[in-house]
């Protein structure tokens, strides 16, 4: 079973703020899963090699030549806040070093 | 049957032979969305009926077989929510690549289809936005992720539709809706455009009423896109009319999903199947695929992962939902903490947790080494059998709230179409029989590259049974 | 308590590619916020990577210059992390598969020729820029996003820490740079921001077999900067140690304003990249021939034209200095090319003329001096028609007119005096004027011998061969 540390850990990586309950009822569900996916180490897979890619393919690649683009407009059309041209986000630091 | 229960391909003939009129068959659709779509709710978005009316053209045919496409593919100008509040109000600046080939053939987009949040889920409760009824019975869910796109196609509130499919998401919900639903090659239709889900699984793929329209409509949306560095430089399938002959094809029946978990009246219809194939001059035999019992938590690792990182993008800045925070940080994680639901940040947690250090090796490490074990087993399996065959799903369409207590129940219940998408490989759902007036499907599945293989063991089979001409009781509905 | 320096250097440069890395979007400085940009690199849902043939290359060129050991099989990974500049919350990266490996650098120190060794070189992708209100991460209460730069192809390259010191470490820096700058591959300006530097700094005790604990110097932009940070550092922590107190591993800023590197130690734990291979992009294959192709592209690099200019027969200081200067060394090339004296011709190119382009702060190629006209002056004074002075006083006009020194001598009638005739008159006529000072240099004052050359050079306007007015004034005055 997951504790609220490893819980916690994880939310910060992933950037997911969780409230108390939620908290608590995904630890118990993602220990259950992750106790079935623990599974997979019913079969030695030592000599077996790991498939990143489905498709046998290689060296797919583009030339170097520039192409159209979005106006800036279009860039910002999305945008929650925009200024000059620019996306508007909350400060980084919180004004303590 | 009136003219939204034809097939596209019957509807292209009344039009060419000038027995129905562009406007009447558009119209037939718009009239099935007004009545029905009050209680089914498949369309997230519904393009303005005169926006539609307008774009039909005499000499055009597609232009009157409306299309809906699922909510996870950019159509640009129109909102692409991926039934998220986090994208509720984006809105798509650029076509997706399948988009721009169905424009370049005027086909007439009339809404976006309702799915699992970010295509994870497969009952399509998981929408943000309330789920889509199964058109065959109203307290049934559709099955998922491309829930929308299946019931509509189901009830006649357009033609044909696109959807998209990871694990099984335009499969099963095919199965549970009574139609025709590819998950093609992977590779062989472009993702640009798709929002990822996890990007190694993901396929757009048709879901129509039978399948020459299955055929027809894949045969308009492959083909090698520059955009997409996974899409294959091969040869575009071309439509051909198909043929009914499917003597001395070889099936293998996968045994290990003919077990214990599936419901005895869906073994009893692929048993009946089996029984069609072979009165068809075709061969069936049981096949085992050893590694199969291990795709459901391979994929759940793998499938997870992919998608913590696929969501990360998501965050407040650039587009989308932004909650308040004092600093970036604390924007971005409230951002996501209020904008996603319940399945999409278990999802994220795990698949964050699988790649933590610590625990790559253990987990991601290890079920990429059964991802090939799998796919070994269909290779070996491919070399005596030119399909196998399998139920789509090991359950009848359940009712809406049955299984959302329970996570990891309807995860188990991808068992038959998860391994699929983990070899990269082609698989066809078609009806096969019904219990209790609920759809059942029949999952034929072929080597990579076999689209056309699939198409003309569907098609036999489908032309040797009724099934394909059922249509959901409106008067249930009414 | 002796203390030994490890330094270990990361450089990371802007490709001059035209395209970014990963799309079609223009590579430019300076123009107006995000309008450089596309879903790809602003990281829209749906949107796809396509790798820039380019980018690869000059990372293969930029190994095989370093004599890096080419990776035949590289792959990408995403390297997960938050951070506003970063649209997708992934840097598509290079993690245990760089394209290059192995690879070494020497470079010349007081204590003879040193090899530095590279660790690896490889390929990713650049952020977007950060603005603060106020002008400073602190105290801003928001900040501003150009994703203009996101998307960019960075060029990482990592040495061993076998930098001993802070002049080791400029050495390095100006060698990384020139050689970047000689392949074309970046053009190395700092300042602009397309070259930058990280350093990792350790002490430890004279004799001491492992490495101390390092910190990691970031936001150093400029080569003034980098000597600095590093002085600063390294004597930091000597006082630490020397007190007893620990240095921590850590990153530190340097800044600029304070001169000080401050602790950037935040409550954050340690970054946890969660590496997976990209799925998105397929592998890369290099084989031979790719490799030979760029081989035959490969400029002489810095090094060998270094000790090819030493065997011409300059000095190491000059073959060094010239090496360093790519318009000096394509001008000395091609002089040499018609006129063969290298030493004579670098004696010319790294005293005079450099002095002359220093007041003009200009480059050779931007006056209108050509080394046809350098040939045509050293020929002069072989001839003996010219001396070496006036040469001198000829090259203003020639470097500002590009005249020819043969027209310009004559108009000016300044053509060597070498009869010794003429020249012994004139001898005459000033130790006939200048008795006194004839007495002193008998009685043993030397300087009064410079005198009297001077005067006759000043009585024959400097058109004397001095060479020969010193063997007649010598023999003149016994």
């Amino acid at each position: 079973m997951l504790s609220i540390e490893e819980v916690t850990h994880i939310e910060r990586l992933a950037r997911l703020k969780l409230s108390d309950q939620e908290r608590e009822r995904y630890r118990k569900q993602l220990s259950d899963v992750l106790d079935y996916a623990a599974r997979l180490n019913a079969i030695d897979t030592s000599n077996v090699p790991p498939m990143y890619h489905v498709l046998p393919v290689t060296n797919v690649l583009r030339e170097d030549i520039p192409n159209d683009n979005f106006s800036q407009g279009e860039a910002l059309t999305n945008a929650p806040i925009q200024e000059n041209g620019f996306f508007v986000i909350p400060p980084i630091l919180g004004g303590e070093e | 049957m009136e003219l939204a229960d034809l097939t596209a391909h019957k509807l292209i003939e009344l039009i060419e032979k000038r027995e129905a009129s562009p406007l009447e068959v558009a119209h037939s659709f718009l009239n099935r969305i007004e009545k029905y779509e009050p209680k089914v709710k498949a369309y997230l978005n519904l393009k303005d009926k005169e926006e539609v009316i307008t774009s039909i053209r005499d000499n055009e045919p597609y232009s009157a077989l409306l299309i809906a496409i699922k909510d996870n593919i950019l159509v640009k100008g129109l909102h692409t929510t991926c039934a998220s509040k986090i994208l509720s109000n984006f809105i798509a600046p650029y076509n997706a690549t399948v988009i721009e080939k169905l424009n370049l053939q005027n086909f007439n987009i009339v809404g976006k289809t309702n799915l699992d949040e970010f295509a994870m889920g497969s009952s399509t409760e998981n929408s943000a936005f309330g789920p889509t009824r199964n058109p065959w019975d109203l307290e049934r869910v559709p099955g998922g992720s491309s829930g929308g796109s299946a019931a509509s196609v189901a009830i006649g509130e357009c033609a044909w539709a696109l959807g998209s499919d990871t694990g099984g998401s335009i499969r099963q919900p095919a199965s549970f809706c009574g139609v025709v639903g590819l998950k093609p090659t992977y590779g062989t239709v472009s993702r640009y455009g798709l929002v990822a889900f996890a990007s190694s699984l993901d396929q757009i793929g048709p879901i129509t009423k039978d399948v020459t329209d299955n055929a027809l409509l894949y045969s308009i949306i492959n083909g090698h896109d520059p955009n997409d560095s996974t899409s294959l430089k091969l040869e575009p399938h071309k439509f051909t009319h198909l043929s009914q002959d499917i003597k001395g094809i070889k099936i293998g029946v996968i045994r290990e999903l003919l077990g214990e978990g599936v419901d005895s009246t869906i073994k009893k219809c692929i048993n009946d199947a089996i029984e069609t194939f072979e009165s068809l001059g075709a061969t069936v035999d049981e096949v085992s695929l050893p590694h199969i019992d291990y795709s459901v938590p391979t994929y759940y690792i793998l499938a997870p992962a992919e998608a913590s990182s696929n969501l990360a993008r998501f965050d407040g800045v650039r587009y989308g939902f932004r909650a308040l925070g004092k600093i970036t940080e604390d924007m971005m994680s409230n951002t996501r903490g209020e904008g996603f639901g319940p399945e999409v940040k278990r999802r994220i947690m795990l698949g964050t947790y699988v790649l933590s250090a610590g625990y790559y090796e253990a987990f991601y490490l290890k079920a990429l080494k059964f991802r090939n074990l799998i796919a070994s087993d269909f290779n070996s399996a491919f070399k005596n059998f030119d399909v196998l065959i399998s139920p789509t799903s090991p359950i009848l369409p359940f009712k809406l709230g049955e299984k959302t207590e329970n996570p990891l129940e309807m995860y188990l219940s991808d068992i038959c179409t998860i391994p699929i998408n983990l070899a990269g490989i082609p698989a066809i759902s078609i009806p096969c029989g019904f219990v209790d007036n609920l759809p059942v499907g029949l999952q034929i599945i072929g080597p990579a590259f076999s689209e056309a293989t699939l198409f003309r063991v569907a098609y036999g089979f489908e032309q040797a049974t009724p099934f394909h001409n059922n249509r959901p009781n409106m008067g249930g509905i009414e | 308590m002796g203390y030994e320096v490890n330094i270990g250097i990361e450089i990371h440069a802007e490709l001059l590619t035209s395209s970014k890395v990963f799309c079609s979007c223009p590579v430019k400085f300076g123009a107006s916020p995000n309008t450089l940009t596309c879903p790809v690199c602003l990281g829209l849902p749906g949107a796809l990577p396509v790798l820039n043939r380019k980018a690869v290359d000059f990372t293969i060129l930029t190994a095989l210059a370093l004599n890096c050991e080419i990776n035949r099989h590289p792959i990408f990974h995403r390297k997960n992390y938050y951070y506003p500049d970063l649209p997708k919350n992934y840097q598509i990266s290079q993690y245990d598969t760089p394209i290059g490996i192995n690879g070494r650098l020497d470079i010349e120190t007081e204590n003879g020729r040193k090899r530095i060794r590279i660790r690896r070189v490889h390929l990713e992708e650049d952020t977007g820029k950060l603005l603060h209100s106020g002008g400073h991460i602190t105290h801003s209460d928001m900040s501003f996003v150009d994703f203009n730069r996101s998307g960019v192809p960075l060029l990482e390259i990592v040495s061993e820490p076998d930098i001993l010191s802070t002049e080791e470490a400029k050495e390095y820096l100006t060698n990384i740079r020139d050689i970047l700058v000689f392949l074309g591959v970046c053009d190395g300006k700092m300042e602009e921001g397309s070259m930058r530097c990280e350093a990792n700094v350790s002490i430890r005790e004279k004799g001491a077999k492992k490495l101390g604990v390092k910190t990691e110097l970031k936001n150093i932009n400029s080569f003034r900067a980098v000597e600095r940070a590093l002085i600063y550092e390294i004597d930091r922590q000597v006082k630490a140690l020397s007190s007893s107190k620990e240095v921590i591993q850590e990153t530190r800023h340097w800044d600029e304003k304070d001169e000080k590197t401050v602790s950037m130690r935040s409550k954050e734990e340690a970054h946890d990249y969660r590496y997976f291979p990209e799925p998105d992009l397929v592998p890369l294959q290099i084989d031979n021939e790719w490799i030979e192709r760029l081989k035959s592209q490969l400029p002489e690099l810095p090094e060998q034209k270094y000790e090819r200019y030493k065997t011409l027969g300059l000095t190491p200081y000059d073959a060094k200095l010239l090496t360093h200067d790519i318009e000096l060394s394509r001008f000395f090339e091609d002089t040499i090319k018609i006129y063969n004296n290298p030493k004579w011709i670098s004696n010319w190119l790294l005293g005079d003329i450099t002095k002359e382009l220093k007041d003009r702060n200009k480059l050779i190629s931007q006056t209108s001096f050509t080394p046809e006209i350098l040939v045509e002056m050293l020929s002069l004074i072989d001839e003996g028609k010219i001396s070496g002075r006036i040469a001198k006083d000829l090259l203003p006009e020639l470097i500002d007119k590009g005249v020819s020194p043969k027209k310009l001598v004559e108009e000016k009638n300044l053509i060597q005096i070498t009869d010794t005739d003429t020249v012994l008159e004139v001898i005459n006529q000033i130790l006939r004027e200048n008795a006194k000072v004839v007495e002193e240099y008998k009685k043993g004052k030397e300087k009064s011998f410079t005198f009297l050359v001077g005067q006759v050079m000043k009585l024959t306007k400097g058109r004397a061969d001095p060479k020969l007015v010193n063997e007649l004034l010598k023999k003149a005055l016994g």
